[in-house]
């Protein structure tokens, strides 16, 4: 076991390596930089965003920087932003925590969903339940979220007046008054997100618990006289998780990436609208620090949900 | 009216022998505006106040307004103003620093932390335009309470220009020479007589950071200093949180310089998200005092203002939307450089064609169904401020006349339809940026073209692609590698002559200044450039905007320049958020003065 761990460690890194080089590269390639709103300022002469260009390293040949940026990452130092002039780890730290909040509630959301209501429809399939269940889940999906997001603010915020759409980290109130009016702002952006996964969710939980509810071991249990929640519990459900905890471990890295579309919606400060708003700037430091943790977190969760295999299934092993 | 007449009665009001108001019904007369005529005066020193400028602030006390809430949907990434590349940094900066003077919407000098404004009656401007006094405000403190004094601005131009601080203020700093007099007053000395002295120290690269707390970071080390995100200044609010890229907080400063403000006890400027929303947060919900920039259609702010919560307003700038007729051949190459210099447009070197275009744009349709209140037609590449703006231009929407000249010069259609004479077809290729008010631009001139006989072939370009400095990247604006060519181009100061200068023919944009020159049309003309030399020279105002109007017939006269619509800026507020706004500097420019209605 530890020795497959430390495999797939060792295959990571030049994975990473790999994917670095490429991210590096296809940000070189692509057109601008961070000073583009001074080329169409006459106050500014030409010369003086050139000095500027040069001054932050970004005229030098492409592998030169890409060496720097690594021998620098290596040392634990993620570089500074070019727009901002703030390190890049700090930056990130400051977005993560309503990037977790936020977008951990809905993924807890959208399982607490997801597992009930798959089951449950599987283990009736074709009931009007099950069919309720999978119309829903069929428009919860279809629907973007951006596309929802609009009209819960149209509803909630604009008719209504019930809840406010613009996100603030800092509330000014003490108490019981915080967590009401940090409530009220996160339950929009929660829903939203939380109803999409939860559909595309149940849908596949639905699809693996019918896999296993016709197989021989749960007729064999249902002989045997155990009562039906047993047997769904213990025989099906266990059996049927497997692939839904993959899926669930590949979620994982999206908790901290963000949802770039919603936090630019509501306008919470989180790591997709930290992305966005450098890629927009052309601010490669910012794009190249987020967009490799967030490689990191994939490999990493990958990693996790192989391990997760052979502990729930033990007909798998890694020695 | 000649220039000389202007003079004589200008000077007669002067003297006191005519009225103002008499001044002003003469010159409506020949066509002159009033508040073209009141400006003439002011600038010849005639104003009687300059607190004419500014509304009047009606608070009668410090604090007691409660919450200014303030939407963004750029978010502000840092707070020193001379890292400041975005508009965003410059507002987030002006909440804490000021410089010694802003710019009024009507194109004058308000005094902030200069005592008054420098000119030729208070000894401030000396008579061969190579210096300038600014005498400081006196009592004026920093957040932290040391004094602001005459070092801190000598300073602040050390600061600008060291190469290694890397300050995006440094073109306004590095060639000129500032020498402190005494404690509250500080000469800027120019080389050359300068018409135009108010760029260092004012408006948005002029705001003032504290010596006592930027020394030990002035150069190389500039990144580490902590008052680059929180900042000490001088300003009526005081800093309280910053989250580069979400939102900056602050509350009231006790100290502040002028009586009774600031009005409200804190401030809340957010940002991100998208101009719709925001739009919807102030005019809809009210859940925010102000938005800026509203970047939305007419139409539904329209709708958004008719809930009555709040008000929509545009503020006259310089920017305008124009389009581009190539002097230049984009389809050979000399040198191996396409629009090299030397060549000649096949079909533009033809003015009757380039007199159809201009009667080809139908700019009422662009102001009335595209821009709306965000973009009135326009025949003059220089609008504003109102002294400047020429009135010898007219534009006009006439398919049949342009047909008619065309016919005329021997322009024959073809059997597709298309123009052409001599082997040369009236069929360009139309570029622009990916923005939707301009790809429908495009469409209605097409359409228009189509009717005389010319093709358009549109063309769009990310907008990333078309206006970034990659030299590699043939389809930049500053390349211009088609026929015809629109964009915006703003002018960030109440001063045209670095607006101005984009027709000069020593800016032309070629490979060897890597098409860094502001002329990208490559536009030439002698008498533009002895026109801009003289101007450059003109220390008497009056002359001065008289070359300037001149320079804009001499451009747009030549029909390779067409503007279409100026661009005003568009933001919205509550109703009884009272703001002062200006087209020439930020938005928070006079923040002291803003206040709420009881």
């Amino acid at each position: 076991m530890a020795q497959y761990i430390l495999r797939r460690l060792l295959i990571a890194i030049p994975s990473l390596l790999g994917i670095s080089v490429i991210l590096f590269t296809v940000l070189a390639l692509a057109p601008g930089d961070p000073f583009e709103e001074l080329a169409t300022n006459p106050a500014i002469p030409p010369d003086v965003r050139a000095a500027l260009r040069a001054s932050l390293g970004i005229d030098d040949p492409v592998h030169i920087r890409y060496f720097r940026w690594l021998t620098a990452m290596l040392q634990g130092n993620w570089g500074f932003s070019f727009v901002s002039r703030v390190d890049v780890d700090q930056l990130i730290l400051q977005r993560l925590p309503a990037t977790l909040l936020v977008i951990g509630t809905s993924q807890i959301l959208a399982l607490a969903i997801a597992l009930p209501v798959g089951v449950f429809a599987a283990t009736r399939p074709y009931s009007v339940f099950d069919q309720v269940a999978n119309t829903l889940a069929f428009i919860g999906f279809s629907l973007p979220t951006f596309f929802t997001g609009l009209l819960m603010i149209l509803l909630f915020s604009v008719t209504l007046g019930w809840l406010p759409f613009v996100y603030r980290t800092d509330i000014d109130a003490t108490g019981w008054r915080w967590w009401w009016e940090h409530l009220r702002q996160t339950i929009m952006p929660v829903l939203v997100l939380g109803l999409f996964q939860g559909a595309s969710w149940t849908r596949f939980v639905r699809s693996a618990v019918l896999d296993v509810i016709r197989l021989d071991h749960v007729t064999t249990a249902r002989s045997k006289g155990l009562p039906e929640s047993r047997v769904t519990m213990r025989h099906v459900v266990r059996n049927a998780l497997i692939p839904v905890v993959t899926l669930v471990a590949l979620q994982m890295p999206a908790v901290f990436g963000g949802a770039i579309v919603t936090e630019q919606i509501f306008r919470i400060p989180g790591i997709g609208s930290l992305l966005i708003s450098a890629i927009l700037a052309n601010d490669t430091p910012v794009i190249m620090a987020v967009t490799f943790v967030f490689a990191c977190l994939v490999i990493f969760f990958n990693l996790l949900a192989d391990v997760l295999y052979g502990w729930l299934d033990p007909r798998i092993s890694y020695s | 009216m000649t220039e000389d007449q202007l003079r004589k009665m200008i000077g007669r009001v002067k003297e006191g022998r005519l009225s103002r108001r008499g001044f002003i019904r003469r010159v409506a007369a020949v066509g002159l505006t009033a508040p073209m005529a009141t400006q003439l005066l002011a600038i010849a020193g005639v104003s009687p106040a300059a607190a004419q400028s500014v509304p009047r602030y009606a608070p009668t006390r410090r604090g007691g307004g409660g919450a200014l809430k303030i939407l963004y949907w750029q978010a502000a990434t840092l707070l020193n103003p001379h890292f400041a590349v975005g508009t965003t940094n410059q507002e987030a900066s002006r909440v804490f620093y000021e410089p010694l003077a802003g710019w009024a919407q009507d194109g004058s000098l308000h005094p902030i932390l200069a005592a008054e404004i420098p000119s030729i009656e208070n000894g401030g401007l000396s008579a061969d335009g190579k210096s300038v006094t600014w005498k400081l405000k006196p009592g004026v403190q920093w957040h932290d309470g040391r004094p602001f004094t005459a070092d801190d601005v000598v300073f602040n131009w050390e600061y600008g220009k060291n190469p290694a601080t890397a300050a995006v203020t440094s073109g306004s700093y590095r060639d000129i020479n500032v020498v402190k007099i005494d404690d509250l007053t500080v000469r800027v000395e120019f080389a050359q007589p300068t018409p135009f002295w108010a760029d260092a120290f004012v408006a948005s690269r002029g705001m003032l950071i504290p010596k006592h707390l930027f020394q030990d970071y002035a150069g190389a080390n500039s990144r580490d200093a902590p008052t680059n995100l929180r900042p000490i200044g001088t300003g009526p609010y005081k800093f309280v949180s910053f989250t580069p890229g979400d939102t900056l907080r602050a509350e009231l400063n006790p100290n502040y310089h002028l009586p009774n403000r600031p009005h409200f006890d804190t401030l809340e400027v957010k940002g991100g998200g998208d101009a719709t929303s925001a739009a919807r947060a102030v005019l809809q919900t009210g859940d925010y005092d102000y938005a800026w920039n509203l970047a939305v259609e007419d139409e539904i702010l329209k709708r958004l203002e008719a809930v009555g919560r709040g008000k929509v307003n545009i503020v006259d700038g310089g920017g305008i939307e124009f389009v581009q007729l190539n002097v230049t051949d984009p389809n050979r190459e000399v040198e191996g450089e396409r629009c090299h210099i030397s060549t000649t447009h096949p079909a533009f070197s033809d003015p009757v064609v380039r007199q159809a275009m201009a009667l080809l744009v139908d700019r009422n349709a662009l102001e009335q169904f595209i821009y709306g209140r965000g973009g009135p037609a326009t025949a003059n590449f220089l609008n504003n401020p109102p002294r400047y703006r020429s009135t010898n231009m007219r534009w006009e929407f006439n398919v049949a006349r342009a047909n008619e000249i065309l016919d005329g010069a021997g322009w024959a259609r073809g059997r597709d339809g298309i123009r052409a004479k001599n082997n040369v077809r009236l069929n360009f290729v139309f570029q622009t940026s990916v923005n939707t008010p301009r790809q429908r631009t495009q469409a209605v001139m097409k359409q228009a073209a189509q009717r005389a006989g010319i093709n358009l072939d549109l063309k769009s370009v990310t907008p990333s692609v078309f206006f970034s400095s990659d030299v590699a990247n043939p389809d930049t604006y500053t390349k211009f590698y088609a026929d015809v060519q629109m964009y915006t181009t703003t002018m960030p100061q109440a001063d045209p002559q670095l607006f101005m200068n984009q027709y000069c023919s020593w800016e032309v944009s070629t490979r060897a200044n890597s098409w860094q020159g502001r002329n990208i049309v490559r536009w030439r003309s002698d008498a533009y450039d002895a026109t801009f030399r003289e101007a450059e020279g003109e220390l008497d105002p009056v002359k001065r905007a008289a070359l300037f109007i001149r320079m804009n017939d001499l451009v747009v006269g030549s029909n390779y320049v067409i503007p279409l619509v100026s661009r005003p800026t568009v933001s919205g507020s509550l109703n009884t958020l009272k703001h002062v706004l200006s087209g020439w500097d930020n938005t928070f420019w006079l923040l002291s003065d803003w206040y709420r209605e009881a």
